[in-house]
């Protein structure tokens, strides 16, 4: 399954890369779908950039498949070189059809920050979790007050790493 | 899928409170536990201290509380009074008014910047971190924060995204090298945020995440998104760069990819 996708992968880098460059990338309620199901929803970029094929690199596609005729699957190509700079195409698959085309990350128009980070894309989790069984650093919500402070999921990391 | 992360770094970690806020910075490298690290740890405190005396809308001496009395005009405040105005005229032309730094009150608006200053204040607070040679820090103010990985090749900074239906438990992983994550919504503080263009708090709508490459933009796109009730992710996905989550009243979410101009 991975070797066709692959190649998909490879196909898609190109295609998409044009597309990408020259009209942008808008995202559309599609990626609710994707994400909302039971997919892999695309992680964090890797590190660096393949050969100029995209796929030497032993990362390779990632992703996951299920048993489910309905269920989708997310595959995250490698980066690809290009003269803009890296670039990384995630498809989605459900059935046999491209529900989603993804770009993990894009060339960097300033040069300011290497890998874009300020652009990471969440990962849903399937099912809520406490900070510890998530492995996470710090977290994001709504003002925590100091009064609330001592009940939050930010004081448990706290009080875990001091 | 959670992702894999690389061996951990061990990880120094600081807590204080300013501003009736919990300050969390969490420091990885060279400079995570050292007299240097101590040094830059107590200077972000006294950024964000001074930042308080000069903005909080709580203290009666405060130059925003004056300015709003009418008793200074924005001439006899510190600088940064009037870099902050500016921000929030910025942020209220590009939310189409749904964000304003004026809320209606029972005698004309009243001016409230507490929606710019704090991730103004702690991308200000964060500048002594990053002198910190070969150290990594991500720097939280309540739930909004900034982070930094100088290593290209280093895992993420990973920041969970609480759900604002139990702020116990978490809804998301954000994988951040550098660069800044903000939440608006209601889950600690009850219905403070409202629309600007109608004075009344947003709906169907429960928490709107945003990450972009500063804090001082994440948090304005943050309460931008959150007035904007049911049309949040819509706006969202026309702020350019930024990416993030919305949460809706009934649970569902809707991830917004970021857009490249």
């Amino acid at each position: 399954m991975v070797t066709p996708m692959r190649r998909i992968v490879l196909w898609l880098m190109s295609t998409a890369t044009t597309l990408v460059l020259l009209f942008g990338y808008h995202t559309s309620t599609s990626s609710q779908a994707v994400a909302g199901g039971d997919s892999a929803v695309v992680g964090p970029v890797s590190s660096g950039t393949a050969g100029g094929s995209g796929a030497s690199s032993s990362a390779g596609g990632s992703g996951s498949t299920t048993g489910s005729t309905v269920k989708a699957t997310t595959v995250t190509g490698d980066a690809a070189s290009t003269r803009w700079g890296p670039v990384q195409v995630a498809i989605s698959v459900a059935n046999g059809t491209i529900t989603d085309v993804s770009v993990v990350e894009y060339p960097n128009s300033n040069g300011k920050d290497r890998q874009i980070n300020a652009r990471a894309l969440p990962v849903l989790i399937r099912e809520t979790k406490d900070a510890q069984s998530a492995d996470i650093d710090m977290v994001s919500g709504a003002t925590v007050t100091s009064e609330g402070y001592v009940e939050s999921l930010q004081s448990a990391l706290d009080e875990a790493g001091l | 899928m959670t992702g894999t992360r690389a061996p951990g770094r061990p990880t120094a970690r600081y807590v204080e409170h300013v501003m009736g806020m919990p300050i969390s910075l969490a420091l990885r490298g060279r400079h995570r536990d050292d007299r240097a690290a101590r040094a830059a740890w107590a200077e972000v405190m006294t950024v964000l201290r001074d930042v308080d005396r000069v903005f909080s809308t709580y203290r009666a001496d405060s130059a925003v509380t004056r300015l709003r009395r009418g008793e200074i005009g924005v001439e006899d405040c510190p600088p940064e009074v009037a870099e902050v105005l500016a921000l929030g005229e910025a942020a209220e032309r590009q939310s189409a008014g749904a964000f304003s730094v004026w809320r209606p009150g029972p005698e004309g608006r009243v001016l409230d910047p507490s929606g710019v200053v704090k991730g103004w204040a702690v991308e200000r607070a964060a500048a002594s971190l990053r002198v910190l040679p070969e150290t990594d820090f991500c720097l939280s103010a309540g739930g909004d924060l900034t982070c930094r990985t100088l290593d290209p090749d280093a895992a993420p900074w990973r920041i969970g995204v609480e759900d604002p239906a139990d702020p116990r438990r978490i809804l998301a992983v954000l994988p951040v090298c550098t660069g800044a994550v903000a939440t608006s919504g209601t889950a600690h503080r009850g219905h403070h945020l409202v629309d600007a263009r109608t004075g009344r708090p947003p709906s169907g709508v429960a928490s709107v995440t945003v990450v972009a490459g500063s804090l001082t933009w994440a948090d304005i796109d943050a309460t931008a998104a959150y007035a904007h009730g049911r049309a949040a992710a819509r706006w969202l996905e026309t702020r350019p760069g930024r990416s993030g989550l919305v949460v809706w009243e009934d649970g569902t979410t809707t991830p917004v990819e970021p857009v490249l101009r």
